[in-house]
């Protein structure tokens, strides 16, 4: 089969049926959980500072989930309806926006102290229409200048893809450096077809110096789930001075099922999938 | 779910509307109270980004007037908790933003605003 995005545009792709799916299968949510953590790492954000975090076609928030793990404020975004509405399900805490990130952000300038987005870049790769301000050319111009300036300077955006071509990669990069942005390509495991990633690893600022530096890639052939663990050691011994909640805190995990208990005892309102404990009027 | 923090931080990215675009005002809203965990260093790390007399103003519009119209010199303890429930765990679920310039509506439908813009609206 081709690839998904030349399948169809990605709000019917991934309809209720393929979000589903997508969201279930046990492999993919370790590869992309992986591919998360790496994100993270590459964001290289300051340790001791709780940071706001936007996810670039959150999806149904299999990212989302672990950026709450680590006790990051976030908002996503995505074109998706039924990937959103497994998010909601999935009671991920980020705020969702239906969104087409090709069609450029409103968000005012500094608004977040990173950006990461794990395997969308290559859906902007292809028109969605034949009007000519949906060319990928210009969904790019729009996507990476609105995003650079919701940015904090100094600060980064990580994103894994899967590009076809060099010339996919020239394209996406010269673009985002024309709306601002440094950085540039970080390629994991470069010689293995299966563990092999690609990340465009972008940079606001100078930050000085030595902050921006182009991170290197991963080499060897590592095996998939080590790897994974490792990561996970890895973000949870950083020293967040108690800030960040650790993945297997069993005080949080109690405390957070009872938040959840308790939401669900509470029953939802109509129409909404929402489960919150206190409820007020409607104004 | 819109908590107040993106709200503060939203403005309307309509093709030329680029002043006047914010805040987005509030229109029909039914709203949840969820509780967050107080990050004081959160709220603190956030106090320059945000907008403060939209912030006052949003949280008034979904009934909330625990915060002073004008940034206070001062933070305390006190008023860093205070703007930790109106920009983390107040979320707007039903009704719209109106962009205060060109009017534009993004619906807000199960917690999710559209923000999706016609063809003629990109920039
Ligand atoms: C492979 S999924 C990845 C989802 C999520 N990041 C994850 O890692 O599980 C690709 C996602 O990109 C989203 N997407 C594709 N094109 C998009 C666009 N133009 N704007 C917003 N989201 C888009 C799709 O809806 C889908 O949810
Ligand atoms: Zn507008």
């Amino acid at each position: 089969m081709s690839r998904p995005e030349l399948q169809a545009p990605p709000e019917i792709y991934y309809g209720d049926t393929e979000a589903k799916k997508y969201t279930k299968n046990t492999r993919n949510q370790q590869i992309q959980a992986d591919m998360t953590y790496r994100a993270l790492e590459l964001l290289n954000l300051p340790p001791d500072e709780p940071c706001f975090l936007l996810d670039i076609g959150c999806g149904s928030g299999l990212s989302g989930e672990i950026l709450d793990e680590e006790g990051y404020i976030w908002a996503g975004v995505d074109i998706a309806p039924s990937m959103l509405e497994v998010a909601l399900e999935r009671e991920v805490e980020g705020d969702l926006f239906l969104q087409d990130i090709g069609q450029g952000f409103g968000f005012r300038p500094g608004s977040f102290d990173g950006a990461i987005s794990i395997s969308v870049l290559q859906w902007l790769l292809n028109a969605e229409t034949s009007h000519p301000t949906s060319s990928p050319p210009h969904r790019l111009t729009r996507f990476f200048t609105t995003l650079h300036s919701a940015l904090r300077n100094p600060s980064r955006a990580v994103f894994q893809f899967y590009p076809t071509s060099d010339d996919q990669i020239q394209l996406i990069t010269s673009i985002a450096q024309k709306a601002g942005f440094g950085g540039g390509i970080v390629v994991d495991y470069p010689n293995s077809k299966k563990a092999k990633k690609v990340f465009l690893c972008l940079f606001v600022g100078g930050g000085g110096g030595a902050q921006q530096q182009i991170p290197q890639g991963l080499e060897g052939e590592d095996d998939e789930h080590a790897r994974f663990e490792r990561r996970r050691e890895k973000l949870k011994t950083k020293d967040r001075s108690g800030k960040r909640k650790n993945i297997k805190d069993r005080d949080w995990i109690l405390k957070k099922k009872e938040l959840y208990r308790q939401r669900g005892k509470e029953g939802v309102p109509r129409d909404s999938k929402f489960t919150g404990r206190k409820r007020k009027a409607t104004f | 779910m819109v908590r107040l923090v993106t709200h503060n931080l939203l403005a309307c990215h309509v093709k030329g509307c680029t002043t006047n675009n914010f805040p987005l005002a509030f229109q029909d809203v039914q709203i949840e109270l969820q509780e967050a965990e107080f990050n004081p260093e959160f709220v603190k790390n956030l106090i320059p980004r945000l907008e403060w007399g939209a912030l006052a103003d949003a949280a008034k519009q979904v009934g909330d007037t625990s915060l002073p119209p004008e940034e206070p010199d001062m933070m305390d303890d006190d008023l860093l908790q205070k703007l930790h429930h109106v920009l983390l765990e107040i979320h707007v679920i039903e009704g719209a933003m109106v962009c205060p310039n060109c009017k534009h509506v993004y619906p807000i439908s199960n917690g999710i605003p559209n923000m999706l813009l016609a063809e003629h609206e990109i920039g």
